[in-house]
Formats: C-alpha cells, structure tokens, sequence
C-alpha cells in the first residue's frame, strides 16, 4: 500500500521518543544526576535511548591506550634519590621516528669531557604539528615518553603557546601509573622493577662505579630547579588523578597500587627471571629459524 | 596478426602468464618483460601503447583499468637512465591479478598517448598525472590541472620540485637532534615570499584561469544563455556553482551545473581544494611513517586504509626482508577492524545520503549512535577514535586489552568498564545486527525514499567497468566484483560471505548494496569470533624496527575499502638492496576515481537529485583531494 513504508518509518522514529523518556523513567526522572551510578550502563551495550554525555558536567574518563599529545616521565618528586630525574636519555629515537618531525631535542654533554650525557638539555614538542600517533611512546626504548589523555589543551595564542618545552611536557611516573595502571605495570614487569632501566643497571653495578656516575648526574641546583619549577606548573591546577579518583567509585581498582601491586617479593622476582629467560630463549630461537 | 576472434573466448581466461606471452608475441620489439630486480610485468614502447592496451583490453579482456599513474625516475642508481614512467593496473571484472604494463617516457618532451578512448576511467588519473608530473596526454579530451589551480607554477610530484618549507629529501631530519633548537618553519620562509606563479598568469585576475574556459560561453556571474526549449519555448541556461561551501558537497568540493531550468544539461566536478601532496609527503617519510598518514585519507574508514598500506608494504618484505609475516591471530584482528570499519562507514554513508534526500539528521543520527560504540572499541584497542593507526609491518600495535576500561584523569570523568569479548559479542551478535534491521525496516521500503532514489543517477553496467568505479557504486550497477573474493587477500577466502551485488543501477541499488554490505560484514564478524576465542595468546607484535628498511622493488596492494578499491602503489628503490624511504607512493583513492561518472550520473537529473547522486558515491574529500 503507498505510503505503508513510510508510515513503519515513522512509527520507527515515534519508538525512539518513546524510549528516551522511558529510559529517564527507568532512572526515575535522575539520567544525568551525578547520584545515579549508571554511566556504564548508559554507554554499554545495553543502552536505550539518548546515549548524550552532558559534556563538560560529565565527561567520558579516556581509556588507558589513548593518546593525546606525549609528556616525558620524570622520576617521582618525592623520589628519595633521584627527584624529578628525567627518564629520557635524549637518544633521540622519538625524533626520528616522529612522523610530522615535530620533536626538537638537545642532547648534554658533559662540560668536562664533551662526552653526551644521557640526559636531555632541552626537548621540545611542537603540538600544532603532532598527530597523535603514538610513535614516540611505542619506540622509546626507555618507557620515557608517553601519551598523555589531557585533550583539554585548547590556548587562545597558537604562536606563543604551542610549543611545549620540557618543563611543560615533563610529568612524574606517578602520574603515568594513575592514568595507564595497567600499562604501567606490564612495562615496569618488562624492566624488571619500578625503577629506569640505567637506574637499575647502577644498582646492579654496585658501589664501585658509583664515584664514576656521581659527576655525570646533573647537579643539585638543576634538580632543585626543576622541582620548583613543577611545583609552581602544577599548584594551580587541582591535583587531578586523586580528586578524580575518588570521585568515581569503580575506578578505584584502576590506580596501579590498587589493581596489580609492584611487590618485590622474591619469589615474584624469580618468577620474573624466569619469564624474561624464556622471553629471551624464545627470541634467540626466533632468530635462529 | 591473424583473426582473434575464434580464440578470445580462451584469452579472456588465459592466466597474466599467458597473457603476456600472448603479448610479446603479438607485439613483437614493443612490448618488454620488466627486469628490474622486484619489478613485475611488462614495459611497453609507448608508440605502440594504444595499439597494446587496445588489445588487452578487447581481447584479453582487462575490462578494468584499477590504477593508472607516474613515477619520476631520476638520478637514481638502478635504472639507466632518467625517465617518467606511467604504470597502469589492469583487471578483468571476473577475477583475479593484474596485468601490469608500463611505458617511459623523456622528461623533458613527456608525452604518452591517453588511454581514455580505451578505459575511461583514466580521465581523472591522467589529469592527475599531467597535474603533479607533467606528462602530457596525447589525446585526453580535457587535459586540465585537476587538484591544483593552474596559477601554480611547476609539476610537485617531480623530483627535482621542492615544497616551499623544503628541509630535506627524507626523513628524519637533521636539525631534530642531538641539536635540536626549534624554530616554527613558517618563520623561516614567509608565506607569500616565496610563492612562484608561471609566467603565462595574469594574476589581475585573481581567479582560476582554468575557469575562463568553462565559463567561456557565459562570462563570469550569473550571465544567462538563451536556448530554444524543447516546447518551442525559449529558456535561459545558467552556470551554478555548487561548492566549494556547501553544506551537501560533504566537504570543501565544487560541482559546476549548466541548468536548463530545474535540470542539470552538464556538470563538472572540481576538487583539490583538501589537498596537501600526500603522495609527496608519503616519499619524504620513512615506509613506517606513513602508517599514520594513511589514517587521514578516508578518515572515516582509518583501519582500511592503514590495511591496504601495510598489504603493500608487506609484499616488499616478503621479497627478501629478515621479517616475521603476520601471525594468524594479526589477520583475525585486522579482519575485525576492517568489517567493522566497513559497518561505521556504510551507516555513514546511508545517514549522510539520508540527510541528501532531505530526511534531515534523524536517520543519521540513529546510525552514529551505533559507530559511538564501535568507536569506543576503536578508541580502547587501538588509542583513537578515527585516526587508528592501528596496522604495523607483520602485526598490530597491541592485541586486545582484556578490559574496556577507562580512567578518571580529568574533572568530571566519568569510568566505563567492560569486558572486552563480551562488549564485542554483544555488539556483533545483537547490536549492530539489530540496528541494521532497523534501518532496514526504516528506509528500505519508505515510499518516499523509493520514489527519490529509484531510476535516479542510473550507471550502466559497462559505464561502471569502464568508468573505473569501484565498491557499491560497482556492485550497484550489476557487477559483481568485491577484492575480498576477486583478488583475496588476509584470511578472506576462508570466510564464508556473499559478495552484494544490485542490477539496477541507481541510487536506490547503492544503498541496497551497502545494506547488504552490513549484513555479510555481520556474517564475517560472527567468524571471527570464535577466531578471536582460539588464537588468544599468539603474538601479534610487528619486529619492524623504527629505521627498518625494505627491499627494493615495486608492490600494489588493495584492499575493498568501504568506498570502493583502495590500492596503494608503493616503489622502493635506490642503490642499495634495502631502502628506508619510499620512492614512489602513490594511493588509488576509490573517492577520487568514483567521481570520474559523476557527470554522466547527473546529466538531466534535477538539482536536487544532484546533491543525492553524489551523497550515493559516498565521497569523503581527505581521500578524493589527498
Ligand atoms: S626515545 Fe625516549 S629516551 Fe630517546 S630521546 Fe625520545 S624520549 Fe628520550
Ligand atoms: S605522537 Fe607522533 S606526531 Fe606526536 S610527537 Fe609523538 S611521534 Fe611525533
């Protein structure tokens, strides 16, 4: 009959009206009430109705593997040896695996001897340029750059603002271990512990070379620096990972203590041996196929 | 030589072998194997090239022209000499490989004789390749810049043609480290300084001189031209330009109508106002870098993309490379990637076609809905929404992570956690089937999209061969030709899927096929599920390190893209066996070449019928402009 199929299309669209407001009922009149504990719901596979997220009175909290523009790790600030030590070794594999080349680093080197020293002097990411696509977080070979989730970044200067240099990308572990837990943990298992790869082999090194790496390191007054450098980044804007975290219930197994403790139990130590020996096996036998 | 009728029904089925043996001894002293070391098919003398692809398109039967480009040899190590080469992709609609010939050409003179009168659908890519190489076809009856206007001044795709922040030949770039002191590069060359524009200009003007000719018979503004109407009534024809803004070009893309009242007498696409040389970009980077900007062609359809990339890529490391090949479970996830790429960019396409017809935002917003929740998924696995990047050389970026799980970090945040398998079972198994069947319930037999579409923006059979176009709007118009099946590639063949196909060739027949589409995408999902389920644990990593280099040698891969055939002709080459950088990167974009019809599809249809023509291609303008 003309006009039947356009008739089943409107009834169609007269269903999801219906639906909007019988979900509102469902949730007694309170969807979009901060009380309700039903986001998961709502966005889930289940979900009727309007799926609007009342952005920004509530936003989609990011997944672990987002990224958005990349910060550099540094050592926690509250660090008892090594404060706001950069991660970063200015090795330069970022840079040039970078598609839009939008990474600038300037390597150290040591005033007495010439030689580089593993730290960056100055790093630069240029965020107009970046498209976010992971690359320097995939490649760096010391876990010392990765992608942020804060897409909040909108500035009203494009030319003075945009291009971030290293106290601006740098962020502590910590905060590394609030947004990607998981991630965070399967690396620190990778290195084997918490610490930086080189932090490590010093440790293991032991205190003959000690005298040796002592000099290399940057000076006090640079560490000082930074640190209060960061503490005034970071004093007016709210602490985010815990106000957040304890605002959302459910996540609260989402902080890396939380979810997979980083226990150096010596038995887990020796499982771990053993996992990176069979790691290692299994690629020698790889490569020799 | 002698009659070839009697034998053509066989050389329609001859293997590429047999086919070029047939040809070498047809064309005796014109027609060469290709034997540069990873190079395939044949080199042709390019006074016989019409006379050749004559041939192999009547009586071999290479009904489909996939791709037809240049590549700019110069001084470089291989080859003996420097040379603009032209290498076109032949298919037949039945099935199986290419027949790929070339034909050099001097780079001073560059002329080759057009292949329009043959295949059609090379209008757009010769116009193309005379735009950014310079080659001149001998024959093409419009031989204009197509993405560039004409008062830029030289060919960009030519080697020795450097971009006005010109740094270096290849990434990466020197001044990046271990000295990297930044600097904007807009800073060191003024926009607007060191712009050139060809003698031959007139820059008074300060319009397209391009246009000159099409408005020849009209003068520029809204000049009317009187014709006799068919009643013996005289009406006025009139030039509308519709684009470059216009809210139903789906982008910044220009239609330029001669009406005849309500009726389109022709139309003309004009296109480039996205683009941004690619291709040039693509042989400045690294091969790995040109993942991600794979991703901002069909942004819609990102996994596609950086599939039929990594296909290429892939056929290049097979040649020779120290590579692991990609595990079983690497082509199960990229299987569900691009299937599911395949359902958001359909929904899309309906909705937005929807929105065409006048059916404003609701349908399409039923439809976003549900690629909201694939895009969830997108955004968990692979780190973003659309632009994925999700495809390395011989693996993914990361196997599924056990838990959709996000985490607080901004104010406001608000947690989503779900089970992974589960989210995905239920999307596959209830959600998008459900949606699918909705739609269907809504649009399929609504009298009012019926009446609009049906008999509208017809494309015949051998049009659609001949025009080159490629996925629904192919298939839309009775042929039933789907890579997946034709040419597989990945673990299709084991897939159990039907290739849609509608005989009608009107819009109407578009969205079927894409309704369709869904469905056997759904089928597909449903595969791969248990796939999913079996091969947990199997590494899916890529060993390509980031200055990995790839053995020299030319490679086309294609995938069936949302929007039609995506192929990507990649060349590596150089003096040595391995090269990091690719020399020649060049993408088949199914938006750009579906465009081609455009015109026959509109001519006599209504202005309003225009727009929804073009809404039936389903175009997205990162691809067509590149
Ligand atoms: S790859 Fe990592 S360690 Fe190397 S320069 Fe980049 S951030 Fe630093
Ligand atoms: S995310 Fe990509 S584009 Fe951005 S800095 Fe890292 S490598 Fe460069």
């Amino acid at each position: 009959m003309t006009g039947s199929g356009f008739i089943k299309g409107m009834l169609l669209t007269l269903r999801h009206f219906i639906q909007t407001y019988l979900d509102d009922l469902r949730y007694g009149f309170k969807k979009y009430s901060p009380a309700v504990d039903n986001f998961n719901e709502r966005q889930g596979t289940r979900a009727e109705g309007a799926f609007t997220v009342q952005y920004p009175e509530e936003k989609l909290a990011m997944p672990e593997r987002f990224r958005f523009i990349p910060f550099l790790v540094v050592e926690d600030y509250d660090h008892p040896d090594r404060p706001g030590k950069d991660w970063c070794t200015s090795c330069g594999i970022c840079a040039k695996v970078c598609p839009p080349q939008c990474i600038w680093i300037v390597r150290s080197n040591d005033p007495a001897t010439g030689r580089p020293v593993p730290e960056p002097e100055a790093f630069f990411i240029d965020i107009d340029i970046c498209m976010n696509c992971g690359f320097c977080a995939e490649y760096c070979p010391f876990d010392a750059i990765k992608m942020d989730h804060d897409y909040e970044l909108a500035s009203y200067d494009r030319t003075t603002n945009h291009i971030f240099d290293k106290p601006k990308l740098s962020k502590e572990l910590k905060y590394w271990k609030t947004i990607a837990p998981t991630r965070a943990v399967a690396e620190a298992q990778a290195r084997g512990g918490w610490d930086h790869k080189d932090a490590q082999k010093e440790a293991r090194r032991g205190p003959k070379k000690a005298e040796e790496v002592a000099p290399t390191a940057p000076s006090a007054a640079t560490r000082e620096e930074v640190r209060a450098r960061k503490a005034e980044a970071d004093a007016p804007k709210p602490a985010p990972a815990p106000t957040a975290v304890a605002e959302a219930p459910k996540s609260a197994s989402n902080t890396a203590e939380g979810a997979k403790p980083w226990t150096e139990s010596e038995d887990e130590k020796e499982k771990r041996k053993a996992a990176a020996l069979a790691r290692k096996a299994a690629r020698a036998a790889k490569r020799g196929e | 030589m002698i009659d070839v009728a009697p034998e053509q029904q066989d050389l329609k089925q001859a293997t590429i072998a047999e086919a070029i043996a047939d040809l070498k001894m047809r064309f005796p002293g014109a027609v060469s194997d290709d034997t540069r070391e990873g190079y395939s098919g044949v080199i042709v003398d390019k006074a016989k090239l019409l006379d050749v692809a004559r041939y192999i398109h009547d009586a071999l039967g290479f009904d489909y022209l996939s791709s037809a480009t240049a590549v700019d040899y110069l001084g470089e190590g291989v080859h003996s000499s420097d040379h603009i080469e032209m290498v076109y992709h032949a298919y037949r609609t039945s099935g199986g490989g290419a027949l790929v010939f070339k034909t050099q050409t001097d780079r001073e003179a560059c002329e080759v004789p057009s292949l329009t009168p043959i295949w059609k659908g090379a209008d757009f890519q010769e116009r193309e390749a005379w735009d950014l190489y310079g080659v001149r076809f001998t024959g093409h009856p419009n031989l204009r810049r197509i993405l560039l206007w004409e008062g830029f001044h030289g060919f960009p795709m030519r080697k020795d043609w450097k971009e006005a922040y010109y740094e270096s030949d290849h990434k990466p770039f020197e001044s990046r480290w271990p000295a990297g002191h930044v600097h904007r590069s807009e800073e060191k060359t003024i926009f607007g300084h060191n712009v050139v524009y060809p003698a031959d200009i007139d820059l008074s003007r300060l319009s397209d001189v391009s246009d000159a000719s099409i408005y020849a018979d009209f003068g520029l503004g809204v000049d009317a031209q009187r014709v006799g109407g068919s009643e013996g009534i005289a009406t006025d024809q009139i030039m509308v330009n519709m684009g470059p803004h216009h809210p139903s070009t789906h982008g910044v893309f220009r239609m330029l109508m001669k009406l005849d009242g309500e009726t389109v007498t022709s139309l003309e696409p004009i296109m480039g106002y996205l683009h941004r040389n690619h291709e040039k970009i693509g042989e400045r980077n690294t091969f790995l870098q040109n993942i991600p900007f794979t991703d901002r062609l069909d942004y819609i359809s990102s996994m596609g993309n950086n599939h039929g990339y990594v296909l290429a890529v892939e056929q290049l490391l097979a040649r020779g490379a120290k590579w692991n090949p990609p595990t079983y479970r690497t082509e199960v996830l990229r299987v569900l990637m691009v299937e599911l790429t395949r359902i958001v960019n359909h929904l899309w396409a309906i909705g937005f076609w929807l929105n065409d017809l006048g059916a404003f935002f609701t349908p399409v917003l039923y439809f976003i809905q549900e690629r909201e929740r694939i895009l969830d998924f997108f955004e968990t696995v692979a780190g973003s929404r659309m632009m994925c990047n999700y495809m390395r050389f011989g693996g993914v970026f990361a196997d599924l992570p056990d838990r959709m799980r996000s985490v607080a970090n901004l104010l406001n945040d608000r947690v989503r956690d779900y089970d992974t398998m589960q989210f995905l079972t239920e999307m596959i198994n209830e959600r998008i089937p459900r949606t699918i069947d909705e739609l269907d319930e809504y649009l399929t037999t609504n009298d009012i999209v019926q009446v609009r579409s049906k008999g509208v923006g017809y494309l015949s059979r051998e049009d659609a061969i001949n025009y080159s176009t490629a996925g629904p709007l192919l298939r839309g118009s009775g042929v039933a030709y789907d890579i997946r099946r034709a040419d597989p590639y990945s673990i299709y063949p084991e897939l159990d899927f039907d290739v849609a196909v509608e005989y009608s060739g009107d819009m109407y027949a578009r969205y079927m096929v894409r309704l369709k589409e869904m469905r056997e995408s759904v089928r597909i999902l449903k595969q791969i599920l248990p796939r999913l389920e079996y091969t947990k644990g199997e590494s899916v990593t890529s060993d390509f390190a980031y200055s990995g280099k790839v053995p020299v040698g030319e490679a086309y891969g294609r995938v069936e893209n949302g929007k039609g055939e995506l192929g990507f002709y990649v060349v590596a080459a150089g003096d040595k066996k391995q090269v990091a950088n690719p020399w020649r990167y060049h993408v088949r974009a199914p938006s750009f070449i579906n465009l081609t019809p455009l015109g026959v599809m509109s001519r006599g249809a209504k202005v309003a019928d225009v727009v929804a023509i073009l809404g039936s291609i389903d175009i997205v303008l990162g691809e067509t402009d590149r």
